[in-house]
């Protein structure tokens, strides 16, 4: 069909992943032609970008992999479209929550937000008590999503229970691990939630002012996030008196600088304060001494961007912490935003409840992988998560049943390699890591990192293999039990996986060449 | 970045600092505003900071050590940040990454290509940054062909 192109509304992601591709050159060429440019956030479709959306009265009819040179045709309606993208069965078989609004708002519009849904949860909230807030939370089974996975109600208890003249809500926003970019997107494409959870949280917990830390490497990030804090004192969701509410609320953006350590709640508080990002021993708890010694609820963005819809009430489904309690499995209550990544054909975010197999994930929706060749294992969980081999795919994706397989869920990024992955250098890479992002504080993760590394390259070189294998076992051990935190106490799940899985890449090159019996 | 006289530059820190002294824990944002407005953070400018700041020298260069970000030393007219983490490496990335660093002279006059582990576009890979702007799907051909205005 033929659209008048100053009348139409395009949407053309401005979220970092489809302009790293070419978005912002297509959105330009966009605006050229005279269409309204809406740089809205990305479906999670990765695959497709940049995937430029018409308004249309049937729906927003999507075209995939636009270039500024496919402008004119899509604006006419020539070229092929891949239909009206709420339909793709990508998304339609999501259950999405956290992502409900990514990729579909104006993320620079607070207007937007509200004609979303935005905001009712926050208006409820302060409509409870302090307890109130927290018990629906509790009642929620809400769970850490940084990976921990720590019920957030009973960490937000024991911050409003602790007696102090000022607290803080500090946001983890330094999502470093290789493969997560969930973070990201829902912050570029829906920041208002962020601010949103941050602030039923002080709600909550009794605290006045909040802090998002957040990764240098994410400018996009950062500049929307700036902009909706901007929008929100503008429009009195922050300052001195939310809403009329008399709750007090200022909200702070840190960004940090390079440091992937920081990803760990006590060096992040402590870059907060302006220091070297360093792990702090526990105890105190955060919740009893956090930022400058006072009482800190400190969430992952995912945790937070829940929050809104725990504290909302639908007309039809019932309270919001019951509608979320009702999905997932077993203890992991609520759904799980995957992040496909790799070599994988259809990457991008896959928000389900709790429980869907790795292989459905993999396989169902990621497509198997973008070379082509078969899918060898998947890292689960970040840098410091396990490699599970492709036959043990079958695995559901919840807390409880990946840790009783030997890995662990993480953030939720899954990195996808294929048959030609060499998991000795995977392994090595591991060590070599934490060696260059350890924080110094503990011998056994400063130390052993480096030592562990020695050994890697010794056994890649077919030195003593079987004797450095055993070094390398009782290192691990070391690391594991002996570390501050879980940088080196969980390097060692990478390196373990990769030689219990796939043995003969660790034996000697040499003799598996000559055919000699190993 | 600058070579304005070390006097000037000791001025334009002193008053960078002193714009974040009443922000708690201001040393970070006060680190990234000298490197945003000078590209790096000099030895003088660490004195500077911390005697605004009420800081030793010490905990400021301690600081400025420990990050990644904070650079000592005045950068190239050219960067490439290319991602060695695991998603970029499934698709690649180490060989880019070697190959690139053998023939940076080849990219411009000046030139420099350092990592960095994950920019978040974990499935576009493999990753980069040129002159700070993301690009994904990176190949030795693409990286030619988007740095041709540095030759």
């Amino acid at each position: 069909m033929a659209l008048t192109a100053s009348t139409v509304r395009v949407f053309v992601p401005g979220d970092a992943a489809a302009v790293s591709v070419g978005a912002d050159d297509v959105a330009a060429a966009v605006e050229a032609a005279g269409a309204q440019v809406v740089r809205n956030g990305s479906r999670g479709m990765l695959w497709l970008e940049p995937l430029v959306e018409v308004e249309t009265d049937a729906g927003r009819v999507g075209y995939a992999n636009v270039a500024p040179g496919d402008v004119d045709a899509v604006l006419a309606g020539n070229a092929a479209d891949i239909g009206v993208v709420d339909q793709h069965p990508w998304l339609t078989s999501q259950r999405r929550v956290s992502f409900a609004r990514v990729g579909i708002v104006d993320p620079a519009s607070i207007t937007d937000y509200e004609a979303h849904g935005g905001w009712t949860g926050l208006r409820r909230a302060l409509s409870l008590s302090s307890a109130e807030v927290v018990q629906e939370v509790t009642d929620s089974g809400l769970r850490g999503r940084g990976g921990a996975g720590f019920p957030a109600g009973i960490k937000w208890k024991t911050v409003l229970e602790t007696a102090s003249d000022l607290k803080f809500v500090a946001c983890n926003f330094d999502e470093g691990d290789s493969g997560t970019f969930a973070d990201r997107m829902v912050v570029e494409g829906d920041p208002f939630t962020l601010i949103e959870g941050m602030t039923i949280t002080a709600h909550a917990v009794g605290a006045s002012e909040g802090y998002v830390y957040v990764r240098s490497e994410y400018p996009h990030a950062i500049a929307a996030l700036r902009r909706a804090i901007d929008a929100a004192y503008t429009h009195g969701y922050l300052g001195a008196d939310v809403l009329g509410s008399g709750l007090a609320f200022d909200l702070h953006v840190r960004v940090g600088a390079g440091a992937y350590i920081c990803g760990e709640e006590s060096s992040m508080l402590d870059s907060l304060e302006g220091k070297r990002g360093e792990v702090r021993a526990k105890p105190p708890i955060p919740a009893i001494s956090g930022l400058w010694g006072r009482p800190t609820a400190v969430n992952n963005v995912l945790t937070l961007c829940a929050v809104p819809m725990i504290l909302s009430s639908s007309v039809d489904g019932g309270p919001g912490w019951k509608r979320y309690a009702e999905l997932g499995a077993g203890r992991s209550r609520g759904t799980q935003v995957f992040q496909l990544a790799g070599n994988i054909k259809q990457g991008g975010i896959v928000e389900l409840p709790f429980g869907v197999s790795l292989r459905e994930l993999v396989e169902g929706y990621g497509g198997g992988t973008l070379s082509g060749r078969p899918v060898r294992t998947a890292q689960v969980g970040g840098p410091l998560g396990a490699y599970v081999p492709e036959a043990g795919f079958d695995v559901p994706m919840d807390y409880e049943a990946l840790a009783e397989t030997g890995a662990m869920l993480g953030h939720g990024g899954i990195v996808v390699f294929d048959e030609t992955v060499d998991m000795a250098q995977m392994a090595r890479f591991a060590m070599e890591f934490c060696s260059i992002e350890s924080c110094g504080k503990c011998t056994p993760c400063r130390v052993g990192s480096t030592r562990g590394v020695e050994a890697m390259d010794r056994i890649i070189a077919g030195q003593d293999v079987a004797a450095n294998l055993v070094l390398l076992d009782d290192l691990c051990d070391t690391m594991t039990k002996g570390s501050l935190c879980a940088m080196g106490g969980l390097t060692p799940m990478p390196v373990q996986s990769a030689i219990k899985h796939f043995p003969e890449d660790f034996e000697p090159h040499g003799i598996e060449q000559s055919g000699a019996p190993v | 970045m600058t070579t304005a006289p070390t006097t000037d530059r000791v001025t334009l820190v002193r008053a960078i600092a002193a714009q974040h002294l009443t922000e708690r824990g201001p040393l970070m944002p006060v680190l990234h505003a000298v490197m945003d407005e000078l590209g790096h953070v000099a030895r003088e400018d660490v004195e500077a900071i911390a005697d605004v700041l009420n800081l030793s020298v010490a905990e400021v260069h301690g600081v400025v050590s420990f990050y990644h970000d904070f650079r000592t030393e005045p950068p190239a007219a050219h960067t490439v940040a290319l991602c060695r983490g695991e998603a970029c490496q499934s698709v690649g990335a180490e060989a880019l990454y070697d190959e690139t660093r053998a023939r940076a002279g080849s990219l411009a006059a000046d030139v420099e290509v350092t990592e960095v582990f994950c920019l978040g576009n974990c499935a576009l890979g493999p990753s980069g940054t040129l002159d700070g702007r993301l690009h994904g799907r990176l190949s030795t051909e693409r990286l030619e062909a988007l740095t041709e205005g540095w030759r």
